[in-house]
């Protein structure tokens, strides 16, 4: 059900159309005027003549099936069903008769017939139960034993969700669930199964919704107008949300904007935001429902020291704390130099925190040695597109996608690791835009409901740039490129140059497949379609930048939408898939310690100087540390100190011996975090962190769109992250005193060109904005390079294919490449701390049946993963999702030590790590290793040790 | 890592290889690394590859 405010209108907006005509009728005697296309119902509801409804709604398409709905019509006959009929010019309708109020008293007491009024959890919320009442309706004279749903469903209640249950006694067969799966979702998991009153909604084959292929968005249970499919968490409750607030989801790179509701001080429910642009009110089964960890019995509140790593941990007051790390620093720069300390942003944090730990470092530490958890992640993104087209972002907005007639996804699985994205894409897919997957892998989008790719390239790991010259090649060499619009908006040279190369018959398709392992045909049918395609649009992940040469496959897929046109309108562009809420603005923040705010080098003066004028102080004009340059330094014994923000280096980064080896050899490493992480291990200083609910600020998703972080609960460690980094300058000498995050964000607009026109006062008012927003685009940039490149004219980078040093051998035959899981985020510090884990409760190795069996292997048994770096122990999955030679594991669980195995190798512009290809042996073991044993006795939040869920949780959660 | 950023700028740069190399460097690697790889080449830069050498020549010492 949908908060109680929301005003629905029904239907649907009519479909957004250029020079759409607006049409004028009476409703009830007042005239009103919309769109062409308009439902009766809509327009009505727009007027404020809502007219009752049961299965209508304005997320979904009209149903037409409750009959409920009807209107008078002047001169039509009988009564139209409001919500399938269309407004016409001059069209008279009443909503309200003694007839009309007859025949929806008679329909509504069928209705109560099966669902008797006071039967819903919510009573207050239930959409029948209100309607009744408006229409005097206490009880159905029809009501009688064989009227109950439950006579014909021997198990009525399915609670087998850890989040919601389906109680078909209060079902009313309206289909608005079943038609959210559909057109919301996209998935197609629910059904009305049966007929008359022996029809159900059911799960898949009548299947527990746990069991099915339900994949717990949400969309379902805000679409029911009744108590029937319900959060547990507003069970109970049971009562009304005391307040609502609209804040944006601290997960994946989609930003979606929720609403939390919020009884007796905690969150009850959380919503979708229908005013979300980039969500346009959906949600995951992350944002939605995964946000107990911030109530965990986990987290730390309070500050914690210890002298030494192997020492235990000392409970002390804030100052103690604080000034402990102040003086430790002073103390290790005093030794061993200023550069001998630095710190880490984090993108979970929010715009204007992340600044704040730049600003510390550069200001107060006096160092460039600030850096980012987006250097092992799109560090490579801001590179490539930097260089290509002059800014370091994403091209379009989310929406652009419902203008694409092909979509080109590169190593990304949406609906794993974007899935509210992707149920916008699969909808413009099953509008019937063509679909081409590039990734080692058959993602779920490959083949889905509806969603058929029509090629997929099937790449060996570490090739990706040699597939992207192929689909060049043939581009340019079957005169598919669009020269006009090249010769108008890009260097002639460079495209020139890049033409000549691509077209080498080294470059070929054919030349390519014993390297790539994708047949040439498949290539060559890609390239055509991509570059025919009127509107083409290429979605990327981590999967092409995390790779020693991710930096040049950005650049080669910013070459081929430039050589066929389509960047600079909706419908087209280059768009990064963002991995975390915030990775997009902790680089805009100016985390890379190359750059200030907005992507400017630390080199350049005038740059420069506007930061020491506003910030009072003398700053290094020259480049700092890399996170893993960190390490190296650390090893040598010139780096002593860190300050690492909401990131947990440990378990994130590649070679894990090799991070921890570095961590341990600090003599001070702060850590700020909710939860004590791997990397706590060889902290000295605990600064307790504070969730996304607990605090002001913004974050910026992969669309350039900054959007409201809205304080919902009081931290728990009493203080907001912002508030402690704040406090640990001061300790060190350097004064910060901001009073509340807007006013951060004032610096950074007075900073950043391209934020110049952002404030938290006009975020409020917009609802978000997409950067540029400045006084050329003081509203923001929905699509960027309109007209022109953001660097003048666009450059074409020439894409030499050059082999990854990873590779395999006879000892480490198989290439073992990574990604994620839809239910579990990251390293899992949040999810795996909510009853998320009902669906993945350990990461499993996928292995190819050939290679399975040709080692003994069966599903489910333990094998050993090897690689030049290390090696763990995983449970086998064994499946025909990966092809022969390559492996494939998530890591979102410590215990997996995925990162044992991956290793140092890395992007030659950015350092960002080769974690898609490792060469590894697969054997099978009896067990897991030793180390893993201990873990798993050791972590209470682990898969083996983990608590049952409290399904009637208020917060969601465990 | 240098020998990468070799690779990217042969194919890239042509003749201009090395300054591409060079400008890569100064723009993105810190002074102690930089000092490290000038080091290196002092001892005979074991492993470069010509660009990445001829780069590395060119570089200005960090203070």
């Amino acid at each position: 059900m949908y908060a109680k405010d929301y005003h629905d209108l029904g239907t649907p907006a009519a479909n957004d159309r250029a020079g759409q005509e607006s049409v004028t009728l009476e409703i009830d005697g007042v005239p009103v005027s919309v769109p062409a296309g308009s439902s009766v119902m809509r327009a009505a509801a727009l007027a404020d003549r809502d007219v009752p409804k049961l299965c209508a709604t304005d997320t979904l398409k009209h149903f037409g099936s409750c009959r409920v709905c009807l209107v008078e019509i002047e001169g039509r006959k009988g009564f139209p069903a409001s919500c399938t009929t269309e407004v016409a010019a001059g069209m008279k309708v009443r909503t309200q008769s003694d007839a009309l109020a007859k025949l929806r008293r008679g329909v509504l007491e069928l209705y109560v017939s099966e669902h008797p009024m006071g039967s819903c959890p919510e009573s207050s919320r239930c959409e029948l139960e209100h309607l009744a009442e408006q229409h005097g309706i206490g009880a159905s004279r029809y009501a009688g034993p064989k009227t109950a749903r439950h006579v014909y469903t021997h198990e009525p209640v399915d609670a087998s969700n850890p989040y919601f249950r389906f109680d078909n006694d209060l079902c009313i067969v309206c289909s608005r669930c079943v038609r959210a799966c559909e057109e919301t979702q996209g998935t197609f998991a629910l059904t009305i199964q049966g007929r008359g009153l022996e029809s159900r909604v059911s799960a898949s084959q009548d299947q527990p919704f746990l069991e099915s292929e339900c994949v717990s968005c949400g969309a379902c249970i805000e679409a029911c107008p009744t108590g029937a499919l319900m959060e547990k968490s507003v069970i109970s409750v049971a009562a009304l949300p005391q307040r609502a607030v609209a804040t944006t989801c601290a997960y994946c790179g989609v930003g979606c904007s929720l609403v939390a509701e919020v009884t007796a001080d905690a969150v009850s429910r959380m919503v979708p935001n229908r005013n979300g642009r980039a969500n346009q009110g959906h949600a995951c089964v992350k944002g939605r429902f995964a946000y107990g960890y911030a109530t965990h019995a986990d987290r730390v509140t309070k500050p914690l020291i210890r002298k030494s790593i192997t020492d235990e941990w000392t409970e002390v007051s804030w100052d103690e704390a604080i000034n402990y790390a102040a003086g430790e620093f002073k103390r290790i720069q005093a030794k061993y130099g200023k550069d001998s300390i630095g710190g880490i942003t984090s993108s979970r944090c929010t715009n204007e925190e992340t600044f704040l730990v730049q600003k510390l470092v550069r200001a107060a530490f006096g160092t460039n040695n600030v850096d980012t958890c987006a250097r092992v992640c799109h560090s490579p993104t801001g590179y490539g597109l930097k260089h290509t087209l002059g800014e370091s972002a994403g091209t379009q907005e989310f929406v652009s996608v419902q203008h694409a007639d092909v979509i080109m996804v590169i190593g990304a699985s949406p609906t794993e690791a974007h899935p509210v994205f992707a149920s916008q894409m699969k909808r413009r897919l099953r509008q019937g835009a063509h679909l081409i997957v590039v990734d080692p892998r058959a993602i779920p989008l490959v083949k889905s409901p509806h969603v058929e790719a029509d090629f997929h390239l099937r790449l060996l790991p570490g090739t990706n740039v040699a597939v992207i010259n192929a689909l060049a090649h043939v581009v340019v060499t079957e005169g598919l490129t669009k020269d006009d619009y090249v010769a108008e908006r890009c260097e002639r040279d460079s495209y020139e140059k890049w033409k000549k190369f691509v077209a080498d018959p080294v470059n070929s398709p054919e030349s390519m497949e014993p390297i790539t392992g994708v047949p040439a045909e498949t290539i060559r049918g890609a390239a055509r379609l991509y570059a025919r395609g009127q509107n083409s649009a290429i979605y990327y992940g981590l999967g092409v930048t995390e790779h020693s040469q991710g930096s040049t496959m950005v650049m080669g897929i910013a070459n081929l939408a430039m050589a066929t046109g389509n960047l600079g309108r909706e419908g087209v562009g280059v768009s990064p898939l963002r991995g975390q809420n915030n990775v997009q603005g902790s680089c805009d923040m100016g985390s890379f310690p190359h750059e200030f705010s907005g992507y400017r080098h630390v080199s350049d003066d005038s740059v420069r100087a506007q930061f020491e004028a506003m910030w009072k102080v003398h700053l290094v004009n020259e480049p700092g540390l890399r996170i893993p340059n960190m390490f190296e330094a650390a090893l040598d014994g010139s780096f002593k100190g860190m300050y690492i923000q909401g990131e947990d280096l440990a378990q994130s980064d590649p070679n894990t011996s090799h991070v921890t080896a570095a961590l341990s050899s600090l003599e001070c490493l702060v850590i700020q975090d909710i939860f004590h992480n791997e990397t706590a291990k060889f902290a000295h200083v605990f600064l307790p962190g504070s969730s996304f609910l607990e605090k002001d600020g913004t974050f910026t998703n992969a669309e350039r769109r900054i959007s409201r972080v809205r304080k919902v609960i009081e931290p728990l460690c009493g203080l907001a992250d912002w508030e402690v980094t704040m406090r640990l300058s001061n300790a060190l000498g350097y004064p910060m005193n901001y009073t509340h995050p807007s006013q951060i964000m004032d610096e950074i607009a007075a900073l950043t060109p391209t934020f110049a026109g952002v404030s938290f006062e006009k975020i409020d008012r917009l609802g978000s904005i997409q950067w540029p927003c400045n006084e050329k685009a003081p509203e923001g940039t929905p699509t960027m390079h309109v007209g022109q490149f953001v660097r003048g004219k666009g450059r074409f980078y020439v894409t030499a294919y050059v082999p990854t040093t990873e590779r395999t051998s006879s000892r480490y035959p198989l290439l073992l490449t990574t990604g994620r899981i839809l239910s579990q985020y990251n390293v899992g510090a949040q999810t795996r701390r909510t009853a998320n884990v009902a669906w993945h409760s350990e990461d499993r190795l996928e292995i190819h049946p050939h290679d399975a069996e040709a080692r003994g292997i069966e599903h489910g048994d333990w094998v050993g993963v090897t690689s030049r770096a290390g090696d763990t122990v995983l449970r086998v999955e064994i499946t025909e999702r990966v092809t022969p030679g390559v492996v494939y594991t998530t890591f979102h669980f410590p215990e997996s030590g995925a990162n044992l195995i991956t290793t140092e190798n890395s992007d030659w512009a950015t350092n960002c790590p080769e974690y898609k290809v490792t060469a590894v042996q697969v054997v099978k073991v009896a067990q897991p290793a030793a180390w893993q044993l201990r873990r798993q006795a050791a972590v209470p939040a682990g898969p083996k040790k983990r608590r049952a869920p409290r399904e009637e949780s208020p917060v969601g959660g465990y | 890592m240098a020998n990468d950023i070799a690779a990217f700028f042969d194919a890239e740069a042509g003749p201009a290889a090395a300054d591409g190399v060079r400008n890569h460097i100064s723009r993105f690697w810190e002074a102690r690394m930089r000092r490290e790889i000038i080091a290196h080449l002092q001892k005979g830069g074991a492993g470069l590859v010509p660009t990445a050498r001829d780069a590395v020549a060119r570089l200005t010492p960090p203070a």
